[in-house]
């Protein structure tokens, strides 16, 4: 009896102390990711301050007023602090990180001392720009280091509280390419605006507004069946599944789906007027058939048949069998930035696979185009003397206000990066200056 | 029986001499039909950029990705030749490209297949214009295998070589978007793809407001925002439909109409959630402002 009384109080303690040991190996797991993804976000948010700083200060480079000039370098000595802040989350401490937090404390105070100072009054001398000049450098090779890393983490799943673990037993056998990729960062080193997110177009801002100029009366849910299987060139329109939209979207709209065997379609179109503001197509892209070019040729023909008239390429990427184009509003040779549409063909047999007019239907209109005040010539005379410039254009932006200014356009290139420079063509303002990219050394194949 | 020998004989010499001067009549014609215009890559890319370079317009990487350099001068080569310049090489610049310029494919084949630093001007010795690159002679070893394995599967291929970069989208790394393909596999891979495009959205909805981190890391990490992240379903490997989802979103592809929260509504504990005002659905998740 007593002995079975025992063997219950001892049953009932273990399968206690196993639920309590398993309570504490799930909370142990919970509190391992959750240093995990700090230490993950401090890391990819350096790499990505690093890389966006040395954008800036190469816009810096290639910057001429004044005015432009003090608020990036704001920018660029906030991106600094972000960047350190970052430093200082990861677990570095026991590596000699010195000489990174180095280079963003020198960039901090160089970028802080010329943003105080009064530069009309007193303009970056050469050395100065000398300085910068050198510092863009050491950010450029930051950045490729802090990105190769960054590659190699992603790539091989590396987590950092194996670091930690690594550099608290100083495991010298175990792979660690974390700490190895950092201590090539630190040997470089001594050798020495966040992006539009709304879309990849330069020019826009992030600025929502109403939509304007839907033309057209509302349209009814077989209306909008009907143009989703035009669209999507189906006869059977049983397939496709039409949804409305909720009290929270910006304009009501029809959500159209459609399903077969090897692709799935997708549209958005606006009940008023039925105008598409996203087309999206999946289905897998075979190989190659015809050229970049040629994909353009089909987009343009698919924009006519849509009725969007005037439309001029802007930009043409291919990603790996697919062409992307983006397109904007010709309003008598001047370029409305705002007024875009983006295209996605399939390079295998030239269907279109996407179509993103948002931005479109948001803000087109015919809009009253002044004669500029200023002379090409003179426009000219305010972008950096040191770049060189290339190309011209007309163009209306929207500025950093999300007003729309009517800018001259200018593409010129500096130490071979391509910068694009909006010159206000009333009054000379320099409204916008960006480094152009756009290409990127494919990690994967070098590895 | 030494009659037929020589007809043979004869023939067989006709028949070589047949594929040399076909083999000769259209040696200069290596690119292909296409016109090769910016944004483009591949091997037409790689040829392109290696005359430039031969003639002296193009300074940058032969990296076989049609990027701004490449544009410049080709616009020059155009302008030094009096054609029209328009920064699209159709057949009227090809050719004239093809005639004014050499073009080493084997050597340069070679070299991005070693993936060596190298260039291809004119007028000066190959074996001066390339040389390992460092990252090359740093990890040895291993690599020197892998290499010599890849260079033979090049080659077994008949040759040809892959371009040494991609196109991003401006403002973007590869790294961030593997990242966000990660977050997005983790919170919506059963979905469809119009879906996955649209969690993406979200993601770049949520840098561009103010009220959320001004990252792609910052918001993907931030405590308590996706579930993926906090049960560590992120870390596993993303399918290629969540990559080409992310990149729809990037190049401005928004199916979420412009919402900044989804959720599950079969899974959704907070009313708070619930409150938000609802745009629309896709597959599981009920998109919100």
């Amino acid at each position: 009896m007593v002995r079975w009384i025992l063997i219950g109080v001892l049953t009932v303690g273990l399968v206690g102390v196993g639920v309590w040991g398993y309570q504490e190996h799930q909370e142990k797991n919970a509190v391992l990711i959750q240093a995990e993804n700090n230490y993950q976000r401090a890391f990819h948010e350096l790499s990505y301050y690093m890389d966006l700083m040395h954008d800036q200060i190469g816009t810096a480079l290639a910057m001429n007023s004044r005015e432009q000039l003090s608020p990036q370098m704001i920018e660029i000595w906030r991106l600094t602090s972000e960047a350190m802040s970052d430093v200082g989350q990861l677990p570095l401490t026991l590596m000699p990180f010195n000489k990174t937090e180095e280079f963003l404390s020198n960039i901090g105070d160089f970028t802080y001392q010329t943003a105080v100072r009064d530069l009309e009054e007193e303009p970056l001398n050469d050395k100065e720009v000398e300085t910068l000049q050198n510092l863009y450098e050491q950010s450029g090779e930051l950045k490729d280091e802090l990105r190769q890393v960054q590659h190699t983490v992603l790539d091989e799943n590396l987590r950092w509280m194996d670091v930690q673990l690594a550099l608290s037993t100083q495991d010298e056998q175990s792979d660690n390419t974390i700490v190895d990729g950092f201590e090539t960062v630190e040997k470089r080193v001594e050798g020495y605006a966040e992006s539009n997110a709304d879309s990849a177009l330069s020019g826009t801002s992030g600025e929502e507004h109403e939509y304007q100029n839907l033309s057209g009366g509302t349209i009814n849910q077989e209306e909008a069946a009907r143009k989703g299987g035009d669209l999507f060139q189906v006869e059977d329109q049983d397939n496709l599944n039409v949804t409305e939209s909720g009290d929270g979207a910006d304009v009501p709209i029809y959500s159209i789906s459609y399903q077969n065997d090897n692709k799935n379609g997708y549209l958005d179109i606006t009940k008023q007027g039925g105008h598409p503001l996203t087309l999206l197509v999946n289905r897998d892209v075979q190989e190659q058939n015809i050229s970049l070019n040629e994909g353009l040729e089909k987009a343009n023909d698919y924009l006519e048949q849509f009725n969007f008239d005037n439309m001029d390429v802007f930009t043409s990427n291919q990603f790996d069998n697919v062409g992307v184009y983006s397109f904007l509003y010709n309003q008598d040779d001047v370029r409305i930035y705002s007024d875009a549409i983006e295209l996605k063909i399939a390079l295998d047999n030239g269907e279109l696979l996407g179509l993103t007019a948002r931005n479109y239907f948001m803000n087109h209109k015919e809009r009253d185009i002044p004669e500029p005040e200023l002379s090409s010539e003179e426009a000219k005379d305010e972008v950096n003397p040191e770049v060189e410039i290339n190309e011209e254009h007309m163009a209306i932006i929207d500025n950093d206000v999300g007003e729309e200014v009517f800018v001259y356009e200018f593409l010129g290139v500096l130490d071979n990066e391509t910068y694009r420079i909006f010159i206000n063509a009333m009054d000379g303002t320099e409204e916008k200056v960006e480094k152009l990219g756009g290409t990127e050394i494919n990690y994967a194949s070098m590895s | 029986m030494t009659n037929k020998k020589m007809y043979l004989f004869i023939i067989i010499c006709f028949l070589v001499l047949g594929v040399q001067t076909t083999d000769s009549a259209k040696p200069v014609s290596a690119f292909t039909d296409q016109v090769i215009q910016h944004g483009a890559v591949g091997e037409d890319v790689i040829e392109l950029q290696a005359r430039l370079q031969y003639l002296g317009f193009y300074n940058g990487d032969i990296d076989g990705v049609f990027g701004w350099g490449t544009y410049w001068a080709l616009r020059n080569f155009q302008y030094e030749f009096g054609m029209e310049i328009d920064g699209l090489a159709g057949t009227a610049t090809k050719e004239k490209l093809t005639e004014a310029s050499e073009y080493d494919r084997e050597y340069v084949q070679n070299q991005i297949n070693q993936g060596n630093d190298f260039t291809h001007y004119g007028g000066a010795d190959n074996s001066e214009q390339s040389q390992p690159s460092p990252d090359n002679n740093n990890n040895a070893g291993n690599n020197e295998t892998n290499n010599q394995a890849d260079n033979n599967t090049a080659n077994n291929d008949g040759g040809g070589a892959e371009p040494t970069a991609v196109n991003v989208p401006q403002g973007y790394s590869q790294n961030d978007i593997q990242l966000m393909a990660n977050a997005v596999n983790g919170e919506a891979r059963g979905e469809p793809y119009e879906g996955q495009v649209a969690v993406a959205a979200v993601i770049l909805n949520r840098v561009e407001s103010p009220t959320f981190p001004n990252s792609v890391s910052g918001v993907i990490f931030e405590p308590r925002a996706f579930t993926a992240v906090a049960d560590g379903q992120i870390w596993l490997t993303p399918s290629d439909t969540s990559t080409e989802a992310v990149l729809d979103a990037i190049n401005g592809w928004d199916p979420s109409g412009n919402a900044t929260y989804y959720f599950n509504p079969e899974t959704a504990t907070s009313d708070w959630i619930w409150s938000r005002p609802q745009i629309k659905r896709i597959g599981k998740h009920i998109f919100a402002k």
